[in-house]
């Protein structure tokens, strides 16, 4: 069922491609990091922001997020809180390897 | 006084209600459509401000399939993200943790055409907006055909993995926990997947004998625009972090 408000795609075909390339550009810069001589935790974090990027874009173009503002707000609020809440027991494991500080 | 006048503003109200919700099935009957209960609550509500304004609009003025999809993609992105901290929790507390990927290449081919048949998929729906059926069949299909090649390669390289002696409780390189959360993870990802070509393939046919619409093609297409999403989180941390140097 389609609702008299919903928007339908109207953008061309254009954008989706742009967004298309974007999306590979990305992806090879996370390939490009892989092999950076640089610490796990550095590339952890530079990938995960790469990720991050190409997942709205994703989200916005290929999902249709950014023609629906309330919509939206709903997913990401709801999701981020979620991810967000799962990141409590980080600080345990690095207690598992390095003992201290967290063990006192 | 108050009470009474209240109890019979609202049975009037009520009765407001009901004769629109029965003109409104009789208006579908009419057209040929058989129309439920639930249908006429997916249109919406009737207001009780005014008589002119009778419908309302339905949460965030999308159709009660796409709201479902959505609420199955926050929920599903739950599962991944709890399956890729657990994995970094793990990774993180596991000295020694191995690196046996030596070759990007087969991963690189298969994010290549997991983006491109996101983007087959984009066409598809779009072509059916257009009511162009048979391109946006054809893109439906080729969008499957993309979904299959890309199981093909994960499953080949599984095969490779499974040949070196990794399986779901050894890994011949270090920690049994690394094959554990890559056959989990990658699994999960790839049972997905297989989910999205069959709904592909089912809703594609559904919809070219005209039993499915353009808007059941695209509830479809987000979910496999979700499948893309969750690949692009997977591949840096589960396998180029594994890369070896």
């Amino acid at each position: 069922m389609t609702t008299a408000a919903e928007t339908k795609h109207s953008t061309g075909m254009g954008r989706d491609l742009i967004v298309y390339i974007c999306l590979l550009a990305l992806a090879g810069i996370q390939f490009f990091i892989a092999y950076q001589n640089i610490s796990t935790s550095q590339m952890f974090l530079r990938m995960l922001s790469v990720a991050v990027v190409e997942a709205g874009l994703a989200l916005l173009f290929f999902m249709h997020l950014s023609e629906n503002r309330g919509l939206k707000w709903f997913v990401l609020i709801f999701t981020v809180a979620v991810v967000l809440g799962m990141q409590y027991g980080w600080s345990d494991s690095f207690r598992l390897v390095d003992g201290v500080p967290w063990a006192r | 006084m108050g009470v009474f006048a209240f109890a019979a503003l609202d049975k009037a109200l009520n009765k407001a209600v009901d004769k629109a919700l029965n003109d409104e099935a009789r208006t579908q009957s009419k057209v040929g459509g058989n129309v439920s209960q639930a249908d006429l609550s997916i249109h919406g509500q009737v207001s009780r401000t005014g008589a002119t304004e009778t419908m309302t609009e339905p949460t965030f003025s999308v159709s009660a399939k796409k709201m479902a999809m959505w609420l199955f993609i926050i929920a599903d992105s739950a599962t991944f993200a709890g399956c890729l901290v657990a994995y970094g929790f793990i990774r993180n507390a596991t000295p020694d943790w191995p690196r046996p990927f030596h070759s990007i290449t087969n991963v690189a081919i298969m994010t290549l055409i997991l983006l491109t048949s996101s983007l087959t998929m984009l066409l598809g729906v779009r072509s059916a907006d257009e009511g162009d059926k048979a391109k946006a069949f054809r893109f439906t299909m080729i969008t499957a055909v993309l979904g299959i090649l890309f199981a093909v390669l994960h499953i080949r390289e599984w095969m490779g993995m499974i040949g070196e002696g990794a399986t779901l409780f050894h890994n011949p390189w270090g920690t049994p926990l690394f094959s554990s959360l890559f056959f989990s993870i990658t699994g999960l990802h790839l049972l997905h997947v297989t989910g999205g070509v069959i709904a592909l393939i089912a809703v594609g046919l559904k919809y070219q004998v005209g039993r499915y619409n353009a808007d059941d093609l695209e509830v479809t297409g987000l979910y496999w625009h979700f499948v893309d999403l969750v690949w692009m989180f997977v591949v840096p941390l589960v396998y180029l972090l594994n890369l070896a140097h």
